[in-house]
């Protein structure tokens, strides 16, 4: 099987799973503890904190661990939305296209506790500007919270810029780097950013465990009560083999970072070369500012879950932004934010990279999805209409 | 638990009477580009029974799936048998379909309907 669905999670790395299982097998103790069992965990932990405190430029003590990128941008938003309530600052901004994680929290807060929420437009590649920010920032906004890069269809933002206007604004930036940590340079202190949120499992490390790091000096609060785990911040037992697990392959992922993402650009590009050739075809977000493992197409007259399973039975595993795979009635929010109408966004195809893809398998993929979509024209009245004048084409 | 039973996943990778008949004797289509699912029945009809049926389906696996078995369960068989067809015997047939994909076989259900009526509506006008 080719695997090119890394964006909805990734296979663990060796150095992640030796390190994952080490801990597991030698250090059981509770960090809370304070024999000597108990505190060979808490040294582990607190190295977990400094190697990932490094990889973002920040100091250890401003790393939460969280159960992963949904918990952290939930606890990150909550937080700066009712330290902003408490004076008298309801207003927050945001984008069309961010991930549920941080939409439905951003829906929840304005249905059920009064605050406005902006979601600024994004354009039709993806991406949103600085000033667009800018002149959305009003007397009594709380909070901007911009995706570093988007889950679907791969746009990297302006971050660093959007967090100098936030910055110079007095605003708290919050951005979910879920889709960019070790796949893209973070340096929390250049790129002005207050909070980030990002998950253990999108950089071959275990699922279930995340990060917020928030800045010193904001006040975060809490979503789980309890024991003083996290400075307070977040009870529970920490998952210690999970931290140790993520900390481990986020040292590798920026350690090999230049080297992999000049890999995946290559296959990528070679990829995007090749599916664009597909007649009526277009790509999705930014072609330059794009994440180096991603490929995002529409293929219009046909449906994306169709193409999907097609795929699966050639060996290539991807995702879709169509309504049949998005469980719901409406293609992805992140198609339909960019401008692709209905039609356009139900013909959507995402293959998301990793280092574990090859250039072989980047030619079997140009080689095999245009088969596959063209079978899936063959007898799909839509296409034929298409095809026959009977009704207009959308992309050319 | 796979999110389609082996049957749907069959019917979807062998679809069954897939294509179209030409000067077809009954033509039904239903559905939308928007909804992103449309079916389209050809009908073949001889002394009322059903001689040939082809489809050509734009939508997901269950879709495809239930127009397929949708054209094996009215093939050879009478027109009024065909009338009667429901989406709940599609679904039966199909081994059951994920709640959420139950409008596909809702869709074949109409599909054959609108190409019966279709037929039934062009034998009114020849007879005339």
């Amino acid at each position: 099987m080719i695997y090119t669905d890394n964006a909805a999670t990734t296979p663990l790395s060796a150095a992640a799973a030796k390190a994952v299982s080490d801990c597991m097998m030698n250090v059981y103790g509770n960090p809370s503890s304070l024999h000597s069992i108990g505190q060979k965990a808490a040294e582990v932990l607190f190295e977990a904190r400094q190697t990932i405190a490094q990889c973002l430029n920040c100091q250890p003590r401003e790393i939460y661990f969280t159960s992963g990128g949904s918990e952290a941008d939930n606890q990150a938003i909550r937080s700066a939305a009712h330290a902003g309530k408490k004076k008298g600052k309801t207003h927050i901004i945001s984008t069309a296209f961010e991930h549920h994680a941080v939409l439905h929290t951003l829906e929840r807060l304005q249905k059920d506790e009064g605050f406005e929420v902006q979601l600024l437009d994004v354009d039709e590649n993806g991406l949103i500007t600085a000033q667009q920010v800018a002149d959305a920032i009003r007397e009594d906004t709380c909070l901007v919270t911009v995706m570093f890069a988007n889950n679907e269809i791969g746009s990297v933002l302006p971050i660093r810029e959007i967090g100098e206007v936030c910055r110079a604004k007095g605003v708290t930036f919050h951005t979910d780097a879920v889709q960019a940590a070790g796949h893209l340079p973070i340096d929390v202190q250049k790129d002005n950013i207050d909070m980030l949120s990002l998950s253990g499992h999108k950089f071959h490390g275990p699922k279930g465990v995340g990060v917020l790091f928030v800045r010193k000096g904001i006040v975060l609060e809490n979503l789980i009560d309890g024991g003083a785990q996290e400075r307070g911040k977040r009870a529970g037992t920490e998952n210690i083999p999970g931290i140790v697990g993520m900390a481990a392959a986020l040292e590798e992922a920026c350690g090999e970072m230049q080297e992999v993402s000049e890999q995946e650009r290559a296959i990528r590009d070679r990829i995007i070369e090749g599916l664009s050739k597909i007649p009526h075809s277009m790509l999705n977000g930014d072609r330059e500012k794009r994440l180096p493992g991603n490929v995002s197409f529409c293929f219009e007259g046909i449906e994306g879950e169709s193409l999907l399973l097609m795929l699966d039975e050639k060996g290539i595993c991807a995702s879709s932004g169509s309504a049949c795979t998005s469980g719901s009635l409406d293609p992805s929010h992140v198609l339909l934010a960019i401008g692709r109408i209905h039609e356009i966004a139900h013909g959507s195809l995402r293959l998301s990279l990793s280092k574990y893809n090859t250039m072989e398998q980047a030619e079997y993929i140009i080689e095999t999805v245009p088969q596959v979509v063209e079978y899936l024209r063959s007898f799909s009245p839509l296409w034929k209409d298409k095809i026959n004048g009977k009704k207009e084409f959308i992309l050319k | 638990m796979a999110l389609y039973s082996e049957k749907v996943m069959d019917h979807f990778k062998n679809p069954r009477n897939l294509g179209s008949i030409e000067n077809a004797d009954g033509i039904g289509e239903v559905g939308n580009a928007k909804c992103g699912d449309i079916m389209k029945i050809y009908l073949k009809i001889d002394n009322e029974i059903i001689t040939d049926v082809k489809f050509e389906t734009f939508g997901c696996a269950s879709a495809i799936a239930s127009s397929s078995m949708a054209t094996e369960l009215i093939k050879g068989k009478p027109v009024s048998e065909a009338l009667e067809l429901t989406n709940k015997a599609v679904a039966e047939a199909l081994d059951g379909l994920p709640a959420h994909k139950m409008h596909c076989s809702v869709l074949a259900e109409e599909a054959i309907n609108d190409a019966i009526k279709d037929y039934l509506s062009k034998k009114e006008k020849a007879e005339s």
